[in-house]
């Protein structure tokens, strides 16, 4: 589903987010990328977003070369891909289903079709009897769940997800990264960035150890808290 | 999960035709800019007055000017000729050509002013009085005052002068239409002036709407970062200010027409007034049905316009960070 392939990202100022890191991800894998921040783990996320592009290197997501995709046709590229940020972005100035509405909306889904799919989505993350009220109005658990129904709405085969869980208590991390587990389970590629060990190694799954943007071995990982 | 997707690949798919969908859109995104406008009535009104005073303007010197020109007119046909008669013929001749003259077809009517009632009445209202007693003999003419017929053009009145100044008895004939050609002269650089004008203020308002719109967008940066985050294009996050353009425009069109229309009314008392001084049947000419659609299709253009500029320039340099 991804493939890196020795890929470089310096910043005009120099230094390297990432230095030839070469890393894949099989369709249908549900993966973690830790790392002390400032090791590339967002850095690795906005060139799979195309938020921005390597340096060197290249970055083939679902069969696609990112370097072939033209400004233009990154909104499209854009659409295929579900995403969830830490800080949610959500839109505060209208109700949690309008906001899970909007990819399903930008893509052009009638209406009915629309409003089904957004309560699929609600359903899905446990809020579906929130749907008519303002995300300001929602917990911090609760607005990340709207974010994850916004990211899965239209069906997306692979979810990003960048440090989905750094602003939630471990209950409530718990709670997401279950909801995470049930996407995989029906077959979503999950490319998830983490520094919660404790949390990723109950969940059992494979992760990719970042350090000043290399790939790290993973024995070598200490988490310093213990 | 796994029920859910089988419950949606069962369900019977009932797809609206792409056109239906997008009319849809558009139809719910310019309600949702309304919406924002209304949302921020002062502002949005202060917008709008701006436009409609903008638009106003030349509309209503283009209408002064209509008017001018047509009042000014109706004068021009009720022209009289002074045909001047030499000093030599005596009143009973001079009496005789003006029932010559009656009977042509342009010509609707002849008053005969004898020398002796032309002297009277200077002396009456020139304040010359005991001057003009010093005088030995009457320096003045007899006079025919020539009133056209209705029917006459322009050519027809050019034809009449100059077969009155042909007549044998005629000395001199006297048209008061030079002020006429000079005002019509000034008029028409007026005109010229509310085009130049109009134009300046046509991007006026497109400044302004621009404008209106480059805050509107900064303010809703976040939203449209967002927005093309999960993967909307530039067509997608401006189509909301395209149609806030568009509102302005519309609204801004229909209240200049609303000054204009409640100018006019504030002017038909007085301008009756005059008209009854002057024993004429003046009325203000009002705008016409083309005139006022123009006036909302030109608001609604600039409108458009000044977003479509702004939006082309600034939604292109918002991406997300």
């Amino acid at each position: 589903m991804i493939q890196l392939e020795n890929v470089t990202k310096r910043f005009p100022g120099g230094q390297e987010a990432l230095s030839g890191l070469s890393l894949a991800v099989d369709k249908g894998e549900m993966v973690f990328v830790t790392g002390h921040s400032g090791a590339g783990k967002s850095t690795l996320l906005r060139l799979i977003a195309l938020i921005d592009r390597p340096t060197n290197g290249q970055v083939v997501v679902d069969g696609q070369n990112t370097a072939r995709v033209k400004r233009r046709k990154i909104p499209a590229y854009r659409r295929q891909i579900g995403m969830v940020f830490q800080d949610h972005k959500l839109l505060y100035d209208r109700p949690v289903a309008d906001n899970v509405a909007l990819p399903l909306i930008i893509a052009g889904v009638g209406h009915r079709d629309a409003s089904r799919k957004v309560r699929a989505a609600l359903d899905q993350v446990g809020l579906l009897h929130k749907e008519k009220q303002r995300p300001e109005t929602l917990s911090a658990g609760e607005q990340q769940r709207v974010g994850i129904a916004r990211a899965i709405v239209s069906r997306p085969k692979l979810l990003i997800a960048d440090e989905p869980t750094g602003n939630l208590d471990p209950e409530l991390s718990l709670e997401v990264m279950r909801i995470f587990r049930r996407f995989n389970e029906v077959g979503v590629t999950l490319l998830i960035a983490s520094h919660d060990i404790a949390l990723i190694d109950r969940l059992g799954c494979r992760r990719i150890a970042l350090a000043d943007g290399r790939l790290q071995q993973e024995e070598e990982e200490v988490d310093p808290w213990l | 999960m796994a029920v859910t997707r089988n419950a949606d690949a069962v369900a019977p798919v009932r797809r609206s035709s792409p056109l239906a969908i997008w009319f849809a859109r558009h139809t719910s995104i310019s309600i949702g800019s309304l919406g924002r406008l209304f949302r921020h009535p002062f502002s949005s009104f202060m917008i709008i007055l701006v436009i409609a005073v903008t638009l106003a303007l030349p509309a209503a010197i283009n209408l002064i000017v209509k008017n001018a020109r047509s009042i000014s007119g109706s004068w021009d046909n009720a022209l009289d000729f002074s045909v001047f008669l030499k000093q030599e013929l005596s009143a009973d001749e001079a009496q005789g050509l003006g029932r010559l003259i009656e009977q042509r077809a342009d010509v609707d009517s002849v008053l005969f002013i004898s020398a002796s009632q032309a002297l009277g009445d200077f002396k009456e209202h020139s304040g010359f009085g005991a001057a003009l007693d010093q005088l030995p003999e009457n320096p003045l003419p007899h006079t025919l005052v020539v009133r056209p017929s209705g029917g006459n053009t322009s050519a027809s009145m050019t034809l009449l002068h100059e077969e009155l100044g042909n007549l044998p008895e005629s000395e001199h004939v006297q048209v008061d239409t030079e002020w006429v050609q000079r005002f019509h002269a000034i008029l028409d650089i007026v005109k010229q002036a509310i085009t130049i004008g109009a134009a300046l203020l046509g991007i006026a308002i497109v400044v302004i709407i621009g404008n209106t719109i480059r805050l509107d967008i900064e303010n809703r940066r976040n939203e449209i970062e967002v927005t093309k985050l999960i993967g909307a294009s530039n067509a997608f996050v401006r189509r909301p200010f395209l149609w806030t353009g568009f509102w302005y425009g519309l609204f801004g069109g229909l209240m200049a027409l609303a000054l204009v229309f409640y100018g006019l009314f504030l002017l038909q008392e007085p301008v009756s007034r005059l008209a009854g001084l002057y024993q004429s049947n003046i009325a203000i000419a009002s705008m016409s049905l083309q005139e006022a659609v123009a006036i909302v299709g030109v608001g609604v253009f600039l409108g458009l316009f000044g977003s479509w500029f702004t939006t082309a320039r600034h939604m292109r340099r918002i991406e997300p960070r």
